[in-house]
């Protein structure tokens, strides 16, 4: 167990490590001049050189990384003009743009994708096992198809064309819904589920599809191993074996995938959060990226990959609690 | 012990879709404390009889016709075939209960097995969680497993353990039919004749009745009172086991009797390869698998020309021999001498060059082939690795070498599936023999076939290793097979060789575990001189 997690820390550190020097590179791969861009138009030379050793673009690539490397682990001190700041790590710099501390940005950032994905794993998973349960107590018949066809074409709806839907069908049709506009939880929890539940919706119906093929597919596979046999020949309902013991085969995959899930979520929903105007990492990815500001991206990229890291092993972590034969 | 009727069977028959007649009219009587043995090869019906019998067949398309009449005290007598799902429920456990085939995949593998059994019991008797736990304990320690393990998981016990678990829920209920369907099968002859016993002594003590279903006429004749030889579905001869295994009238039952293997059965002459001509020398081999010592330092001689038999129980690491004896299997230390060369010194072109003289026959031909390929593919396939492109040239190779262990050119292009058990073991045979090689290690050949067609291969092997002068590792865990076709002997427990001997000398061994094997063999003069 500790050792799992030990390697699973350095892998994680390692993959990190990767993704920031990956980001690096592509952002001078890339055309642009962060430094023009934030000096605006009718910028002198004179006025140019100076942005950029402000902010450190005219170093050498290598040097830019280390510094930002170093920021990161140890905190460093920015002086803009006559006063000097100290920003404590883990320092991931100042916006090209807004000056603002990144680390700052992040965490304002992220609990709308927490409760973004929370609350549509909560709903995915409730609806893709129900469903997929539905669909295995009776195969092949019809209720067995309609699931299918309904999970199937929910399934392959682009998240952008249901959120769509969902604000035309909820806030302007039936008006039951005002146009969502993010609450945080800390100052109405009421006020936070009623504006989140259309993103929710949004991305679970979409995300459902996938869980009620593999509870469907669990469900079935498990209903034909030998131990189901076993409870057959003592007598066991067949409504207690599907619900009690075949879904239990289901479920260790099912956690697995959701967990991982869960990981992509938080690591931001570009399309949800554009088309509900929730301001999450995903937008914020995108609007950086559209005013090439380094350190935001970076940020949000190291963040995202840390998320997804974490999110892999606690899947890896739940399957070996679900499943007694798998040792970590 | 009482004669009260308990179960009648009328007519009994099982279709398969297609459709496809399984069982084809059988008909029995079983009274209380009486053990009944259902015979046949694979195919024959047993186990679709055993589990119609519980009614099993329900839910799938598989048909079942006739009575199965369960006579209870003071109640009126339940045909279980007519019965209504819930009335069949509450049957299934405290009427009848069931064993089966497969107890590594039989206990659900996220439940401790001391729930499972306190779960069927509850379910049935409405009992309190703790009146449970006190009934699974007795069970448990009643089949001679410590109650304390009752919160360890399924994959924590060995094969025969869980086999005893699973007895042990059946026990609980104290049902008056047990069902067991090739209960030992999977199992080493040592576990086979602990659970065989396990299985008379509750009868007698609980006084419960035994369907005992097997292929293996030396397991049921030790314990039934009554057989029933089943073929093709029918019921081709019956009566009381020491008559019936003893003087046996229908044609087929003299067969199957023929073909089990014995250990008094004399052995063909065959002339003694030189003790001083070795191919395969093995000096102290060790492998480990982290913690576990699969091989604890084997010497061992393999002669040019003969066949070396390998026996031992599960977990001997007679497996793990065969594999580094063919460098499948990098050893931790020790060597493997091949033809006077450490085979561990065959690296890159020099191990691919002479790799075809090292071959190997696996236990189950089923996952052995591929699935995807056509058998002559399978079987030119290694042809094709060494270098061969001329693909008519390829198929007639594999042609005559399918048609010179039993098959037909018509075999070539069908796959695996369409293949019977034991064709499919030919057909593996075939594609080791193709590259010519010098040493063929075949492991558990014919553990998973049916006796008749366990004797034709192991017949067809004594014949092969003549032709193309093979040198045979045998590895098996059936003595009197190994005994048959082997020139010496190798008895193996726990990693080690306890002791070498000649085939001829395998019933007079100096070692007391060998000792021990040869007593847990099912004996079938036993059974017809009482």
């Amino acid at each position: 167990m500790i050792r799992f997690l030990l390697r699973r820390l350095l892998g994680a550190a390692a993959v990190l490590l990767a993704l920031a020097a990956l980001t690096y590179l592509l952002f001078y791969a890339m055309p642009g001049d962060p430094a023009q861009l934030a000096c605006g138009k009718g910028c002198t030379a004179p006025q140019l050189a100076q942005v950029r050793h402000a902010l450190g673009t005219d170093q050498p690539v290598v040097r830019q990384f280390w510094t930002f490397l170093t920021t990161l682990v140890l905190g460093h001190s920015f002086s803009t003009g006559p006063s000097t700041v100290w920003c404590s790590a883990p320092c991931l710099g100042y916006s090209y743009q807004s000056n603002e501390a990144v680390t700052q940005m992040l965490l304002d950032r992220l609990p709308v994708d927490v409760s973004l994905a929370l609350g549509s794993a909560a709903l995915w998973l409730l609806l893709g096992i129900g469903t997929g349960l539905f669909a295995a107590l009776k195969p092949g018949r019809w209720r067995d198809r309609i699931t299918n066809t309904v999970i199937l074409t929910l399934g392959s709806t682009p998240v952008f064309v249901m959120a769509l839907l969902l604000l035309m069908g909820a806030c302007v049709w039936l008006q039951v819904l005002p146009f969502p506009n993010y609450v945080p939880i800390t100052e109405d929890p009421v006020q936070w589920a009623q504006n989140l539940l259309l993103p929710w919706l949004a991305i679970a119906l979409v995300s459902a599809a996938g869980y009620t093929r593999l509870t469907r597919a669990g469900v079935l596979e498990t209903l034909n191993q030998d131990h189901i046999r076993t409870l057959r020949a003592y007598g066991y309902p067949e409504r207690r074996i599907v619900l009690r013991h075949a879904v239990r085969g289901a479920l260790p995959t099912v956690v697995t995938v959701a967990a991982m899930d869960i990981g992509m979520v938080l690591a931001g929903a570009v399309f949800t959060e554009t088309m509900f105007g929730l301001p999450g990492l995903g937008k914020l990815a995108v609007e950086s990226a559209g005013t090439v500001d380094l350190p935001v991206v970076c940020g949000i990229t190291l963040l995202a990959g840390a998320l997804i890291v974490v999110a892999n092993t606690v899947a890896d972590l739940l399957h070996a609690a679900l499943d007694p034969r798998v040792r970590i | 012990m009482t004669h009260d009727l308990v179960l009648r069977v009328e007519d009994l028959r099982v279709t398969h879709p297609g459709p496809v007649t399984a069982l084809d009219g059988l008909s029995f009587e079983l009274a209380a404390g009486q053990v009944l043995g259902l015979v046949g090869e694979s195919g024959s019906g047993k186990s679709a009889a055993a589990l119609a019998l519980l009614g099993l067949h329900r839910g799938t398309r598989t048909r079942v016709e006739g009575g199965i009449l369960l006579h209870r005290a003071d109640r009126p007598v339940l045909d279980l075939n007519q019965a209504g799902d819930a009335e069949l429920r509450t049957v299934r456990g405290p009427e009848l209960a069931m064993v089966f085939q497969e107890p590594l995949t039989s206990l659900d593998p996220y439940r401790r097995v001391g729930a499972q059994i306190a779960a069927a019991y509850r379910l049935h008797t409405g009992a309190s969680r703790a009146e449970a736990r006190q009934r699974t304990a007795e069970v448990l320690d009643r089949v001679g497993i410590d109650p304390k393990r009752a919160r360890d998981y399924p994959h924590q016990f060995s094969g025969g353990m869980r086999q005893r678990v699973l007895i042990a829920m059946a026990l609980a209920l104290r049902p008056r039919v047990l069902v067991a369907d090739e209960p030992t099968t999977a199992l080493d002859v040592t576990v086979q004749a602990q659970i065989l016993r396990l299985l008379d002594e509750l009868r007698q003590e609980t006084g419960m009745a035994l369907v005992l279903v097997s292929h293996d006429v030396g397991v049921v004749g030790g314990l039934a009172d009554e057989v029933v030889v089943l073929r093709q579905g029918r019921a081709v001869e019956r009566g009381a086991t020491a008559r019936l295994l003893g003087r046996p009238e229908h044609p087929y039952t003299q067969a199957l009797l023929r073909a089990v293997p014995r250990l008094d059965a004399p052995l063909p002459e065959r002339q003694a390869p030189a003790a001083d001509d070795v191919l395969v020398e093995t000096a102290g081999l060790r492998v480990d698998f982290g913690s576990v010592q699969a091989l604890r330092g084997v010497d061992l001689t393999v002669r040019r020309g003969e066949t070396l038999g390998v026996v031992g129980e599960s977990g001997s690491g007679k497996s793990t021999l065969g594999r580094a004896l063919v460098r499948l299997q990098d050893p931790t230390s020790g060597t493997v001498r091949f033809d006077g060369q450490d085979l561990a010194s065959w690296r890159g072109r020099e191990l691919r060059r002479r790799r075809h003289e090292l071959q190997m026959v696996f236990q189950d031909p089923t996952s052995s082939l591929n699935p995807r390929r056509l058998i002559g593919d399978s079987v030119a396939e290694p042809l094709r690795v060494h270098g061969g492109r001329d693909e008519a040239k390829l198929r007639a190779e594999a042609v005559a070498l399918l048609e010179r262990v039993g098959l037909d050119a018509a075999h070539a292009d069908r796959y695996p599936h369409e293949l019977s058990g034991g064709q499919r073991q030919r057909a593996a045979i075939a594609r080791a023999l193709i590259l010519r090689p010098k040493l063929v290690v075949c492991d558990e050949p014919v553990s998973a076939l049916d006796v008749t067609t366990q004797a034709q291969v192991v017949s067809l092997l004594r014949e092969l290793r003549e032709e193309f002068e093979l040198t045979l590792v045998f590895i098996a865990h059936d003595l009197a097979v190994v005994r048959s076709v082997s020139d010496r002997v190798a008895v193996m427990r726990k990693g080690e060789v306890v002791e070498t001997l000649a085939a001829a000398e395998l019933t007079r061994p100096q070692h007391e575990y060998t000792r021990a094997l040869l007593d847990a063999v099912p004996r079938l003069d036993a059974v017809t001189a009482g």
